[in-house]
């Protein structure tokens, strides 16, 4: 997994509360075989005319010119702030995958969904808390300037704006551990590496016939 | 020292690394693959550069999109119509080859449903933790090895380190005690065991499943049982090793052999709950009154005997139990005190990894000999559960029974048990299936399935509605 220790990008604000997993990814691209390649139907919904399926060419697709996404001014960001209750509805990791391969690094809302919170840290993104007025007033400033950035310091948990504005945020040490040493379960369980080769060669010495 | 069940001798085998808050690294031994829950982890192997830990402990196959009509398994991949279900199975091939993984293709003669495969290429071994992304790998535990079913993410956790974080689980009893009476068979025992448990009474524990009963049935009847104890809400399910484990393991092709085959007989010996054990939960039930049994309604624990008339949900006091009965008596477009045997029936399904192997085959066939399907069945089918099991069932002579009386003889897979290839019932439709689960839509949307054993779905089949075992010699 992706360490996350500064990360600094433009922001895309999606000024909605209870955004649901539906809304993030549709359910006809669940059918796909991959972790990756759902940035393109990210909020396919919102994002194109009609609906789409699986296997189209997503970039011939007549786009909604309205949806924040696709204006101009927001290309290349790499931070999402959403209202509360971000990530609702059905439990998909697809969700998770789909904001992280089209470039989103990080969310900012006053609240999540459970379910999507836990699937964000299997993956490297981080949901940042921040509260309901802090919120507020990061749509309110992105909307004096055209370029609005937000630098995001996981080790000191603090957000920092282009404007010089700074928001503290909390989060369970745990987790920050995992993230700012990129480490998933996976990676946790390897460092267990030695005792699971030690494991091994004992029982490989017991019961042979395990290993063959 | 203190005494153990089989669960927890099997759990202290596989502890690498024991945490203070209750989890558990443990380690896996056997991880079975399909092609529709891995290929997001074998996708995530890749993206972060990351290898499989151990190669030789997976064993693959595609079993759930693969077509089951002889013309199009004849053209291997290129016979699966639907283009997303192709895809996962040509996805499943490319990551077996890119990481060197031991896969039986679509025409291999030992492909079949991934549960009917691991045993019979004694690829399954007591003493074993056994995974796969599925969660009717409880089958599995029939041989003494702890078995469950785990999650994507869970699947390439195993792949790269071998390892499953888990928690510990408590331990329940199921003691089958005296002898079931002629015809009665396991699938007529577990569906019994979850008609008195119900879908959600195992949950959180690891079911052992034990009694004269149990030590009575063959390898194959051990299996459906314990297929079916997710369906009680146990992710594992296990029976103690006795000779009937061992001699059913004996020269198969991934056994041990020669002294390394005394030397797993020996340890095998030790696979059963120590007599002073304790569990958390135990539940007995008499074998001698199980009757042949027949789900009415849309979870496996709405089971009744044959001889036994639909309920009536307004008897029910429970008001949220009384609106379900309700609700899926209403899908099922049964009525309350419709006797079980009058109820007809438009198709029946033989197969699944509960009910596709060799005896469950010959058991049917049985029944089926010298008979015809009745006119009301629209389609009557019999899928094996392994090219193997075809293949030996063909030697006796089996499919030319159930040709003759009217079935279907079909190539291996998971077919009609989750309607995930071309084999579905329509809407309205009403079916006898040896499978698993009988939710709403399992065979197709609006289709409704009776859960039953293969000798049960035969006589159905013959008389066009449910029926006795002894309808057809009278
Ligand atoms: S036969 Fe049915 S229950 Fe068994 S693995 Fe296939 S789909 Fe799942």
């Amino acid at each position: 997994m992706e360490k996350f220790i500064i990360h600094k990008g433009l922001v895309v604000p999606v000024d909605r509360a209870n955004i649901d997993t539906d809304a993030i990814i549709p359910k006809q691209y669940l059918k796909s075989v991959k972790k990756s390649g759902f940035g393109p139907t990210l909020f396919d919904d919102w994002r194109y005319k009609k609906a789409g399926e699986p296997g189209m060419d997503h970039s011939q697709r007549e786009i909604n010119p309205d949806f924040v996404l696709n204006q101009p001014q927001y290309q290349g960001a790499s931070i999402l702030v959403a209202r509360e209750n971000f990530g609702c509805g059905s439990s998909r990791e697809h969700a998770v995958w789909a904001l992280t391969d089209y470039g989103i690094r990080a969310v900012i809302a006053p609240s999540y969904a459970d379910i999507f919170f836990n699937n964000s840290f299997k993956n490297g993104l981080l949901p940042v808390a921040l509260s309901e007025d802090s919120v507020e007033q990061i749509f309110k400033s992105m909307k004096t300037m055209d370029h609005y950035e937000l630098s995001i310091d996981l080790e000191q948990q603090s957000v920092t704006s282009t404007l010089g504005e700074q928001f503290d945020f909390d989060i369970d040490s745990f987790r920050k551990l995992c993230l700012l040493n990129g480490l998933d379960d996976i990676g946790l369980t390897l460092q267990h590496k030695d005792a699971i080769r030690a494991y091994e060669e004992k029982r490989q010495r017991q019961a042979p016939w395990l290993f063959s | 020292m203190t005494a153990k069940t089989l669960y927890d001798k099997l759990w202290d085998a596989h502890v690498v690394r024991q945490e203070e808050d209750g989890t558990a690294l443990l380690y896996i031994d056997r991880h079975l693959v399909h092609e529709v829950t891995s290929p997001q982890a074998f996708e995530g192997l890749r993206l972060a550069g990351r290898g499989l830990w151990r190669t030789n402990s997976i064993l693959a196959v595609p079993d759930h999109n693969v077509p089951t009509t002889p013309q199009h398994r004849g053209q291997g991949t290129a016979g699966i119509e639907d283009p997303v279900a192709k895809i996962q199975v040509e996805t499943l091939n490319d990551n077996c080859e890119d990481f060197k993984v031991n896969e039986f293709l679509m025409d291999d003669i030992r492909q079949g449903i991934v549960h009917v495969i691991g045993p019979e290429q004694g690829a399954t071994l007591p003493g074993m933790t056994v995974v796969c992304g599925d969660s009717h790998t409880s089958t599995h535990g029939a041989f003494g090895a702890l078995a469950h079913g785990i999650g994507t993410s869970e699947v390439e956790h195993v792949m790269a380190t071998q390892c499953l974080i888990q928690k510990k689980m408590k331990n329940m009893l199921v003691s089958v005690d005296g002898k079931v009476t002629e015809g009665v068979s396991g699938k007529d025992i577990v569906l019994a065991i979850i008609g008195k448990i119900g879908t959600a009474g195992g949950t959180g524990f690891a079911i052992e499943f034990a009694g004269e009963a149990i030590r009575n049935l063959s390898m194959e009847g051990r299996m459906t049982v314990c297929n079916m104890a997710i369906e009680a809400g146990a992710r594992a399910g296990m029976i103690a090793v006795d000779q009937t484990t061992i001699d059913y393991i004996k020269g198969r092709p991934y056994a041990p052999a020669n002294e390394v085959w005394d030397q797993a007989v020996a340890a095998w010996q030790n696979l059963t709950s120590d007599e002073t054990a304790s569990f958390d939960c135990t539940v007995h039930l008499d074998a001698t009154t199980i009757e042949p049994q027949v789900t009415w309604g849309t979870s496996p624990e709405m089971v009744l005997p044959i001889s036994a008339e639909v309920p009536n949900p307004e008897e029910e006091e429970d008001a949220l139990k009384r609106n379900s009965l309700r609700a899926a008596l209403a899908y099922m477009g049964l009525k309350a005190g419709e006797p079980m045997n009058t109820i007809r029936l438009d198709k029946v399904f033989i197969g699944s990894c509960t009910n596709s192997r060799i005896e469950d085959i010959r058991a049917a066939a049985s029944l089926v000999k010298g008979h015809k399907v009745a006119d009301n069945i629209k389609l009557a089918m019999v899928v094996s559960g392994s090219g193997l099991v075809k293949q030996q069932a063909e030697k006796e002579g089996l499919d030319k029974i159930f040709i003759a009386a009217g079935f279907e003889w079909r190539e291996p897979g998971c077919s009609m048990c989750l309607a995930m290839n071309a084999d579905r019932l329509e809407s309205g439709e009403r079916c006898a299936s040896t499978s698993n689960r009988n939710f709403e839509g399992r065979q197709g949307q609006g289709g409704r399935t009776h859960l039953v054993s293969p000798a049960m779905a035969a006589v159905a089949a013959i008389k066009g509605h449910f029926a006795d075992l002894n309808a057809l010699s009278v």
